[in-house]
Formats: structure tokens, sequence, C-alpha cells
């Protein structure tokens, strides 16, 4: 077994320093190795049973986007920092006001052969407003759009015109659930999208089957065939530890730990690219009380939490989302622990000795933990924090009606969309209650700004705003992990929900 | 006999009507609707407003029971709130596999239990008794997922040899899946089932009877296969029946970590989704297939050692 590895291991290693000798320069990948083609990648998610959806429109689960990235695309893509870059459209501009938005369209084929075009274009955006659906995803955040007045230029340039000003129209394009689909696209369970793997079959809860787009616009993928497979946590472990699959999504840091000691599997780890947080309500005491809100922020030894609820696998926060992502206030100090100031903000504030309760739930890994931590932390002001436990399922929406104080956790998204879901008077998920009219009035006026520094300056203010007097306690950034089998490569340590995470086209089996 | 079947049958109606009463009770009692569960943080409220009105899940709960139970006198069980596809798919696509996972283990379970239960009831406290009784019981104490995880660390991670999950995998072409699960599934079934063998065993020997058929010279194979076993096989029958419960608690652990697309893992997402008619239509399956099973001991009893006083 060992002698046939080794001999293995030689014999690629010899063939690819003889391609390399062959063509004079190196492949530039980290492994040094060639990109090979063929051969089929498994890839596990946690899945979601009965739950689990075709209809790119209708996602909500790491495994529906994973499928439908596989088969759909949309017209643009994030970036590693989250910002807007081209994919179906090859490039975009506006009127000088981001009102109506011009996108030429890449010459791209459907998998039954016919090109895309602005029909297309207009079609799915049609299909995703459609009121008699509810449940398509990117209705509310592209109710702006007003598609009665937009239309075909031409078959590759699509106008699509807006009810209000927004500089930020082509992030909302790439948001989940923003797909192109054919134009006359009815029935799911027959996709036909533009993206690099061709349907074969699927079973909700189970898995589904993909092969090999040939005529896939950016060259064909390397992999023949691509298994996306549903599985718990601890099945995953031990499926990508067994050889049942070559990828795993979202492992824990025990699996990691676990794993690198091992040679079989190597994790793949997005640094910080995540938020976990404390939200507290600034309209419900004693958090509308701003020293109160200044003293939590100030209690919190983030290094700690770090290193005990993400074993480590992470970075501490700032109390503020969006690390490293576009529009992201350069230069703001760390917020350190100060036990003292805390003290004097919450004796003048009349709360030592008294009994607050932080509401949590085990929604989400690391909520309990971080909520019991965070408790003994407080603890040390004179200051007892209750942990009161909720129903995990129904967490998230609990939360934005219960408890003064909870959790929060958040995936990677641009920051002018989380400003908008969360922290706007009429924001859906607004669970700090943090609605002030003049934060509404200076958001709307940076969203309509066409230049891009201005707008990151008015952006970077909001930001410190919240940073200084929200109700967010961002304590940690946790890494996003992925356990790989030894022979897969090309994986990108990418954030969640941005173009280079989880594309199997990049990736081949050495 | 007649009387006594039609009277088993009226009752198991009546139990069946009173479950699915408390089973929609129960659920509608848990947090949250299958409107908000369906989605989390993706839809905005007013999105799921619409959808619980789309699902009818604004209705008053009778009428929503009312409707549920029409359908289902008509033989229709109706559509997932979830998937929106029929509920009969759903039950069909779970049931299969977790139906051979029990018959596969059943059918080693019953010879071994029985086998060993004899073993150890014609030897009472000798050392082979003593032995089997120290192991069943230890066994007995580890919960499953702990005899899972390792075995599935010895034979799949470190050997190789057998497959850790069934991801990906089709029992059809490779029937080699079962191993594992079902040996999880074995442990806690045969002892308690060898435990009773064994009492039986042990009753029916001291039994006035079966003194009597030794002092006449009854060759002990004989006395042993046609007087001890049928007798000692009566409590095994009927623990049996009973071990279905237990036995579905085992195959919930099972189905989660070797990833079995089965019936506990469909019914735990139906209730964490609060997707009743799927919870309904699965608790239904499951006590009818208690009820025959039951039935079935039963009549196995009766056939094993007839007792009048068992059909009136």
């Amino acid at each position: 077994m060992s002698d046939a590895l080794n001999r293995r291991g030689f014999l690629g290693l010899a063939g690819a320093l003889g391609v390399a000798a062959l063509t004079g320069c190196g492949s530039g990948q980290s492994s040094g190795a060639q990109p090979s083609a063929g051969g089929r990648l498994r890839a596990v998610y946690a899945g979601g049973g009965a739950k689990e959806v075709l209809d790119p429109h209708v996602q909500s689960l790491f495994v529906d986007l994973a499928r439908h990235k596989a088969m759909y695309e949309k017209l643009v893509e994030l970036g590693p920092d989250l910002k807007p870059v081209p994919r179906l459209a090859e490039k975009w501009d506006h009127d000088g006001k981001a009102l109506v938005w011009r996108f030429t369209l890449r010459d791209a084929t459907f998998h039954d052969g016919r090109k895309l075009t602005a029909e297309d274009v207009l079609y799915s955006l049609a299909r995703v407003a459609d009121p008699k659906v509810p449940e398509r995803v990117a209705q509310s955040s592209l109710a702006a759009l007003d598609l009665r007045r937009s239309k075909a230029v031409d078959p590759r340039t699509v106008e699509l015109v807006l009810a209000a000003p927004n500089a930020e129209f082509p992030a909302l394009l790439a948001g989940i659930g923003t797909q192109i689909v054919r134009d006359g696209f009815t029935d799911p369970t027959k996709p036909i999208g533009t993206g690099p793997f061709k349907f074969v079959s699927f079973e909700a809860g189970r898995s589904m089957v993909a092969a090999r787009f040939d005529d896939y616009w950016e060259g064909a993928a390397k992999l023949e065939e691509l298994h996306l497979l549903s599985a718990d946590a601890e099945a995953r472990a031990n499926a990508v530890q067994g050889g049942q699959a070559e990828y795993a999504n979202d492992m824990t840091a025990t699996f990691a730990r676990t794993a690198e000691a091992g040679k079989s599997v190597r994790i793949v780890a997005a640094k910080a690219s995540t938020m976990q947080a404390f939200v507290m309500k600034v309209d419900q005491a004693p958090f509308d009380n701003p020293d109160v809100r200044l003293a939590f922020k100030l209690l919190a030894d983030r290094q700690r939490l770090v290193d005990v609820v993400l074993a480590g696998r992470g970075a501490v926060g700032n109390d503020l989302f969006g690390k490293g992502y576009q529009y992201y206030p350069e230069g703001l100090p760390q917020r350190e622990r100060d036990v003292e100031e805390a003290k004097r903000l919450l004796k003048k504030a009349g709360l030592v000795n008294k009994e607050i309760e932080i509401f949590t739930a085990d929604a989400s890994a690391g909520f309990v933990e971080s909520a019991t931590l965070f408790a003994e932390q407080v603890a040390e002001a004179g200051v007892k924090l209750k942990v009161t436990t909720g129903s995990a399922q129904t967490y998230s929406k609990d939360l934005l009606t219960k408890g003064v104080i909870g959790n929060h956790r958040s995936g990677a998204m641009p920051i002018p969309q989380y400003l908008t879901d969360r922290l706007l008077s009429k924001s859906p998920f607004n669970v700090t209650h943090w609605r002030k009219p003049e934060f509404d009035a200076a958001f709307a006026a940076a969203q309509v700004q066409t230049d891009e520094a201005a707008r990151a300056a008015k952006y970077g203010e909001l930001q410190k705003t919240i940073r200084d007097d929200g109700g967010i306690i961002a304590w940690g950034l946790p890494d996003y992990l992925v356990a790989v089998s030894a022979k897969v490569q090309g994986v990108e340590a990418a954030p969640p929900n941005t173009l280079d995470f989880g594309r199997f086209d990049k990736v081949w089996l050495a | 006999m007649r009387s006594y079947a039609a009277g088993r049958a009226a009752l198991a109606v009546v139990q069946l009507a009173v479950l699915s009463v408390l089973v929609f009770a129960l659920t509608s009692l848990l947090p949250g609707d299958a409107a908000d569960l369906r989605f989390t943080e993706t839809l905005s409220p007013e999105q799921v407003e619409r959808l619980r009105e789309q699902l009818g899940l604004d209705q008053p709960a009778a009428e929503r029971f009312g409707h549920w139970f029409g359908q289902v006198l008509t033989g229709d069980l109706g559509t997932s709130l979830i998937s929106g596809g029929p509920v009969v798919d759903i039950v069909r696509d779970s049931v299969g596999a977790t139906l051979v996972l029990t018959i596969a283990t059943l059918a080693i379970v019953v010879p071994l239990a029985v086998a060993l239960g004899i073993l150890m009831g014609t030897r009472e406290n000798g050392r082979l008794d003593r032995t089997i009784t120290s192991i069943t019981l230890a066994l007995s104490a580890i919960p499953d997922f702990v005899i899972a995880v390792v075995l599935v660390a010895v034979f799949s991670l470190k050997l190789g040899w057998l497959p850790a999950t069934w991801i990906g995998g089709d029992l059809l072409t490779s029937p080699v899946l079962l191993v594992l699960p079902v040996a999880v599934l074995l442990g806690r079934t045969v002892c308690l089932l060898s435990r009773q063998v064994r009492a039986g065993t042990i009753n029916t020997l001291n039994a006035d009877y079966i003194t009597q058929a030794r002092r006449l010279g009854v060759p002990r194979r004989r006395l042993l296969f046609r007087h001890v076993l049928p007798n000692a096989a009566v409590p095994g029958v009927q623990e049996l029946a009973r071990t279905g419960d237990t036995l579905l608690g085992g195959v919930l652990v099972v189905e989660a970590i070797f990833a079995i697309p089965g019936f506990a893992t469909a019914l735990v997402d139906a209730v964490e989704t609060r997707d009743l008619p799927v919870v309904q239509a699965l608790t239904l399956v499951l006590a009818v297939a208690a009820l025959l099973l039951n039935l079935l001991a039963d009549l196995t009893c009766n056939r094993l050692v007839p007792r009048s006083a068992l059909l009136k």
C-alpha cells in the first residue's frame, strides 16, 4: 500500500517535472503540479432534507448555493473583498446618476446550445420579482428595479432602470437568488444555465450529479463529473477522511486540528471571513444607555473568546462588520479590554450588582459557548449576565423581538448590504433596533454618490458611528474551514458567497 | 377469533385517530411554523407573511386539522409545506433504507439472541452464563453513538475495510454499506433480547412439567427444542415487539452518523421545519407498523404456546 503510494507520488512528480521542462515555465500553482483533466469530485455540504431546492431563485442553504453555482451564473459576482466583479455581464455603466444602468453581456452559451441574450436577463429578473411566488429570495433586494421601463437595447446589451438611484446596484445583482435562467424557463427540475456543469440528476437531501459543460465560456472545467452531496458534520468529516468524498464544506475547528495531524486531508481556511457578535437592543434598558453599550464592548475579552469558542481559528473583531471588505474604514484602533473603565461606566449607570439576561440558543456553532464565557467576563465588572436558551430553529426570528442582548453571526456580504439589511429603520433584520432617521438619511445620501471615494468616505463615517455608539459587539471573525483530500488541487481560500468560493470548474485532481 | 380480530382493528383505528390529534397538537405547540423555518434569514418578514398565507398556515388550527384529516380519509397524504411535493414521495423515499436496515438487523438479532439466551439459561450461573452476561450488560451500557464512532474510527478510517458513510453510495451495488450500521444497532437489541430469552429458559426449566419430563427420560435435545424453547421464546417475542422504539432511537443515531437518508432523518427534519403533513404521515406509518408488529407478536406467541385466554 505505502509502496504503491510512494511510487505514484514519485511518478506524479516526475511527470510534472517533465512537463515543466518541456514548456519551460512553471504553472504558477502553489503545488507545482500541472492541472490535469478528468475525474470525479464528490463535495459534501450540510444537508437540508426536503428543504433543498433546484430552483436557483429559491435558494437558502449552502448546498443549494453550490448546486446553483455549478449550473447557473449571475450578471455580477463578488470578488475576495466583496466588491462587484464582472461575470455574465462583462462590463457596465450608468447614466451618471446611477438610475439607468447598461450591462454588456458576455458571449456565453446555455447548456442547450443557445446564446445568452438580453431577453434572458429580463426574463430572469421578472421571474425573481414575481409577487405570486414569495419565496424568490432576491425579491426584496431587487425591489427598486423598475422592470416595465427596463429593456433590451440589443441582444448583447440590457438597460435596467431603477425607481431610485443606487450606486450599489451591481452588488445587488450579485446577491443570492439572482441567477440568469433562459427566457421561458418554467420547470426548475430541468435546469439549463450557462454554468460550467450541466445537470444530470438530483435527489433532495441526498445528492446532485452534474457533468462538465464543454462549451463553457471561460473554458471547460477540468473535472468530468461533480457530485454535490448532503450530510451532517460528523458524516462529512468521516467521508472526507475515509475517501468517500474529496471536499467537505463548513468544518469545525476541532476537526481541522485532527485533520491537520494526519496526511489524508488538507484544510483550506478562508481567514476571518465571517463574524460572531453579541447584539444589544439600543432601545431597551439597560442598553438604551450608550455608556452601558460601551461598557459591555470594553468588557469583552476578545482574544479569549476567539481562543476558546473558535479554538483559535479566527481573528478578534473590532465591533464592525466586514473587515477587509470594500468600504471598511481604515485606521480604526483595535478596541481593547478595559475592565476599570467599564466598571466606572456601569457604576454611573447604576448597573453594578444588577442582573441582565442574555438570550442565546444552539442555533449556530459557538453561540451558547460564547454567551456563557462572556457572562464570566462581564461578571468581573460586578454585573450578572444570566444565560437563557431559546429554540434553535426559530432563534434568528425570535431575537428580533426577544431579549435585550443575544448572539449574532453573519456570513460574507458587501458592507452596504449589511447596513441595508440590519441597521436602517426599515431593515428586515434590524436585531439591535438601531433606528435613527439621521443615519438612514446619511446612508441614502451615500448610496446615490457616484464617486466611489466619496461614497467610501460617507460609509466610513456611518460605520464609525456604529462601532462607537451601536449595539454590535463584534468579538470574533471566524475562519471558514473547508476540508479537501490530498489529491484535490486548485481550491481557493475565498470567503463564502464570493466568486472564488467553491469554484469546482477551477479544481482538479492530482 | 373473528370478533377478536374485529375488536383489535377497531381499537387500532381509534388509536391512530387519537395519535394524529396528539401529534398535530404537539407539533403546533412548537415555536414557529413552516413559513418561518423554510428559509432562515433570507426572506424578509413581509415575504414570509405572504408565504404563510399561501401555505394556508394563517388558518385556524382546527380548520387545518380538519382539512388534513379529510384528505387522509380519501387516501391522500397531502403536500409537504417545505418541498411543495407530495408527502407520499417523502415517505416512500425515506422508508426504504430504514426498512432494509431494520430487517437486516432483526435477521441477525433474533437467532443470535435466542441462541445466546438458551446458552445462558441452560447454564444458569455457570462460567459461560456469567461471561456472556457481563459482556452483554457492558455493551448495553455503551451509547450507540460511541459504538458507532469507535467502529468507524477503526474499520473505516484506520483499516479502510468498510465505508465510513452512505454518502454517494448505493445499497444495491454495495451491500457492504450495511455492515457498520447493523453492527451498531445489534449491540443493545441483542443484549435486551437475550436477557429475556435467558429468563424465559430458566423459568421453563424450573417448571414442574419439565422436571416431570426429565424424570420420564425425555432426551435433553428434544426437551430443549420441543418444550423449553417455545415457552422461553414468548417473553422474547413480546420484548421484540417492544424493541421497536429502542431500535428507532438507535436508527436515528445511526442514520445521522452514517448519513443514511432514512425514516428517522426524515422525521427529525420534518419536525425541525414544522412540516406538519410530513410529520403526521411519518408518525402514522410508524404507528401502523408498531400495531402490526404487536399483532404479529401476539399471534406468534399464541402459535408457540396456545393459550385460550388470548383468543376470547
